[in-house]
């Protein structure tokens, strides 16, 4: 049974005590990866992962910068070309030492991926040079190779040659077997249950701080339980905090806390091809000053976010320091009334209720500010689960999405939320408000083969003021991040804002 | 051959109830959400989706979608779990042993405790300890299980810190294959707090049983007659009376199993317990149908297997009853 599917990986398991300080932490999230395999499904889970079992080319640092890890330098060859010097004398868990080829072959397997394929399809060849230089060729010139390269996780092409194939609904080698280079191999695995990471002794990055020799992932997918297990000792590391414990938890003296603002952007969206009131910016102009999101983040979020006003966070190159929350309930009375509506407006609107921290309570307080100037709402909040296929059905007024940048980039918000829709090139794919605009579109096409980055800051910028002149959408806020663990687990140096912490470089007193 | 023709019996029932809740669990599906959603990242493309809907058959009508079901449930495979990636009945089969613990222990402890405490009621009803149960058992009927739950943990595992917040702790793997966590010390210690959770929700309504049905038992002429005769009060009490309570007490109990599963499902969750139920829900969340199918379709047999051992008690209870369908 269960307990003993444990999937012991066939590579070296020098388990032995290494060292006096055999360090174990005990950490729980609230889920665990959906599967081995790091190309079966683009999420957090997997992410994180990625970077227990395996290392990126490159990886981001705090400050949204790129810190060479598998590639140890980077050169432009020319427009279109980029060249990864990669470090030598690194193996895999199975002892097959990490060369280009194995990297050339990571990558064509991403570009077979469903759900990675579209972040590299600018990237027309990969080619290896010699054993440690693979050349990457895009379709034109791409300010946004780096960012690109942070997902590719060399994989050992010799291990899983033969046996490589992707499956998303049904068992595969790939998903429970792995070999990468990463500071940990997966010794145990219980899904649902337990995971088992044990240091690798021939990890590469003999620079690294980091003294964990064994890391256990239990999923706790309740909250409170989760802060539970920590306040009790069970456990020394968790993620996320809700906000509702965050009080707690800072007041604990046992405990650390850390905070981070997010990334992912909250947003209504307006149909404008549903409701035609909403064709009109003055209406739309009217739902932003209406919207006290700043009170939203106060009462509801209780301070765990970052009050927004467009779409890309600070550190964004598209972040816009000019606009600011623009609430005046009666401004946007005068333009409800400017717009013909003076006697009111009945809409529909539908939110997830289990998707995004307080999702619903966000929509419930939005229609109570908007019923403040005339507009009566006719809101459905539902599970997740039911709820995208309504969102792809466009089925109510008023929508909720949040978006977090696959490649924290400003460009990829506009390409899925504000550029025209579009089902051939997939474009505006995720915006139900059929908000369209032929110069953000231009714009946004055009950053995308912008390599100068003061240029492209500026037509980044531009298309936010677009947005925010046009009230395109309704912009909440940006998530905070919390993570909380004993006092004797140093995390704050290996937690960042996309939420994979570097659990190889954490350090345990 | 009473015996064996009632269990034939049950057997085809068993057969018709899976039937019947495979096909209202097929037609319900759509309305669980969209798989793919949960299969894939949020930017691939509504045709990548829409091609791996088709690879998955999801596309196929309805009467092909169940005709394909049914032909692999008759060889017992009831389809293979999206998140897990192995057949549904395996994944559940590989939970069992863990909601089963958890409901002994809950069992163990409601029986253990409501049966002297529903006597005792009964038979000193104005004494203060009865009335103190009594107003117990009215708070505990009144409180919500997750309520109860999450007290238990920050109180026991947070406060005191004497008992484990989550999980099921240590196990021990006996020969055929069963996780025990009965073995074990940290095991029976992870099993206390969610067993007491479950059983408080069986424990203020056994006691009201079995005190109104000893008080009415005690009440009757065989047991005045009994008295009369100069029987032990012991021996009326224990031997004749109670034993005409267990009548009903085992059907309500055998209804009751239904509740127990059904709050076996927020128990599981709260305490993160690796058990059939806590699987449930997170099926549901991940709208992971094959296995929200495969696992009312495992409820409705242990329904009726339940069923079916509550109506061979009676027969042992009260030889008087005779087995539904058998002929005398």
């Amino acid at each position: 049974m269960g307990y003993f599917r444990n999937i012991a990986i066939g590579c070296v398991l020098a388990l032995a005590a290494t060292g006096a300080a055999a360090q174990t932490v005990n950490f729980a999230y609230d889920a665990d990866p959906v599967s081995l395999d790091p190309h079966e499904q683009l999420s957090g889970g997997t992410l994180q992962l990625s970077h227990m079992v395996y290392d990126p080319l490159v990886r981001w640092n705090k400050d949204l910068g790129f810190d060479p890890r598998l590639a140890e330098s980077w050169e432009r060859v020319d427009e279109t070309t980029m060249r990864f010097h990669l470090r030598d004398g690194v193996s895999f868990h199975s002892g097959n030492p990490m060369t280009a080829q194995d990297v050339v072959w990571t990558i064509e397997r991403l570009k077979s991926s469903p759900d990675f394929k579209g972040i590299f399809s600018g990237w027309v060849s990969a080619e290896a040079v010699d054993d440690l230089t693979v050349e990457i060729k895009t379709d034109g010139p791409s300010p946004l190779v780096l960012h690109t390269a942070t997902y590719v996780f060399p994989m050992d092409s010799k291990f899983y040659e033969g046996r490589a194939e992707i499956v998303k609904h049904g068992d595969s080698f790939a998903s429970q077997n792995v070999s990468g280079t990463g500071p940990f191999t997966i010794t145990a695995r219980e899904q649902g249950v337990r995971v088992e990471f044990t240091r690798n002794p021939e990890y590469w990055d003999t620079d690294s701080p980091g003294n964990v020799q064994k890391a256990i992932l239990t999923p706790i997918k309740e909250a409170p339980t989760r802060v539970a297990a920590l306040l009790a000792g069970d456990v020394d590391f968790i993620a996320p905090v809700p906000p509702t414990d965050l009080e707690r938890i800072d007041a604990d003296p046992n405990v650390d806390l850390v905070t981070m603002t997010g990334t992912r952007i909250i947003t209504l969206q307006l149909n404008q091809e549903r409701q035609p009131a909403f064709a009109d910016a003055r209406v739309r102009n009217a739902i932003m000053h209406a919207i006290n999101n700043e009170g939203i983040v106060a009462k509801i979020m209780k301070g765990f976010g970052t009050t927004a006003a467009q779409m890309s966070p600070e550190g964004y190159l598209g972040h816009n320091p000019a606009l600011t929350p623009r609430f005046d309930v009666a401004r946007a009375q005068s333009l409800m009334e400017e717009a013909g509506y003076g006697d009111g407006l009945n809409v529909s609107m539908m939110c997830p209720n289990n998707r995004y921290v307080n999702d619903f309570k966000i929509c419930e307080a939005s229609a109570a500010m908007l019923a403040k100037i005339g507009i009566k709402v006719d809101l459905t909040t539902m599970p997740k689960a039911q709820y995208w296929p309504k969102f792809d059905e466009r089925a109510a007024d008023i929508m909720m999405i949040g978006w977090h940048s696959d490649t924290e980039d400003s460009a990829n918000f506009y390409e899925f939320l504000a550029m025209t829709p579009n089902a051939d090139t997939g474009r505006g794919q995720y915006n139900s408000g059929n908000y369209s605009n032929a110069r953000v579109d231009e714009l946004t096409l055009a950053s995308l083969t912008e390599t100068d980055t003061a240029k492209r800051a500026a037509m980044l910028q531009e298309v936010e003021q677009i947005l925010y002149d046009e009230a395109a959408f309704v912009p909440f806020h940006w998530q905070d991040l919390a993570w909380a663990a004993k006092k004797n687990v140093k995390i704050e140096p290996i937690l960042n804002v996309m939420n994979f912490p570097y659990i190889g470089d954490l350090v345990v007193e | 051959m009473h015996i064996l023709a009632f269990l034939i019996r049950r057997a085809v029932q068993a057969l018709v109830v899976m039937f019947v809740i495979s096909l209202i669990g097929f037609t319900i599906q759509s309305n669980l959400g969209d798989p793919l959603r949960e299969l894939v990242g949020q930017s691939v493309s509504e045709a990548e989706r829409e091609a791996l809907r088709g690879e998955m058959g999801l596309k196929d009508p309805f009467a092909v979608q169940y005709a394909r079901f049914l032909s692999k449930a008759v060889r017992g495979d009831l389809g293979t779990s999206y998140f897990f990636k192995r057949p549904a009945l395996e994944v559940i089969a590989d939970k069992f042993s863990a909601t089963f613990e958890l409901v002994i222990g809950a069992t163990l402890i409601f029986v253990s405790l409501s049966v002297p405490a529903g006597i005792y009621c009964a038979i000193n009803p104005q004494s203060w300890p009865a009335r103190a149960i009594m107003s117990f058992s009215i708070i505990g009927i009144s409180v919500p299980v997750f309520l109860t739950a999450i007290f238990l943990v920050w109180f026991f595992g947070v406060e005191l810190g004497w008992l484990p917040a989550f999980g099921r702790g240590e196990t021990l793997a006996l020969p055929w294959g069963w996780e025990t966590g009965f073995l074990t010390a940290d095991g029976l210690a992870h099993l206390l707090l969610p067993s007491v959770t479950l059983s408080s929700i069986m424990l203020p309504l056994f006691i009201r049983l079995i005190r109104a049905e000893m008080m009415e038992a005690m009440g009757t002429e065989y047991v005045r007659f009994a008295q009369a005769k100069g029987l032990s009060p012991r021996r009326i009490r224990y031997v004749h009376a109670f034993r005409n309570t267990l009548l009903p007490v085992v059907t309500v109990g055998g209804l009751q199993i239904g509740t127990l599963i059904a709050y076996t499902i927020l128990t599981e969750t709260v305490f993160q317990w690796p058990g059939m139920g806590f699987l449930f829900l997170e099926a549901v969340n991940r709208v992971d149908t094959p296995l929200i199918i495969a696992y009312i379709i495992v409820v409705g047999l242990i329904f009726v297997i339940v069923n079916t051992i509550v109506d061979l008690i009676y027969t042992l209870i009260n030889p008087m009853v005779k087995l539904p369908g058998a002929r005398a």
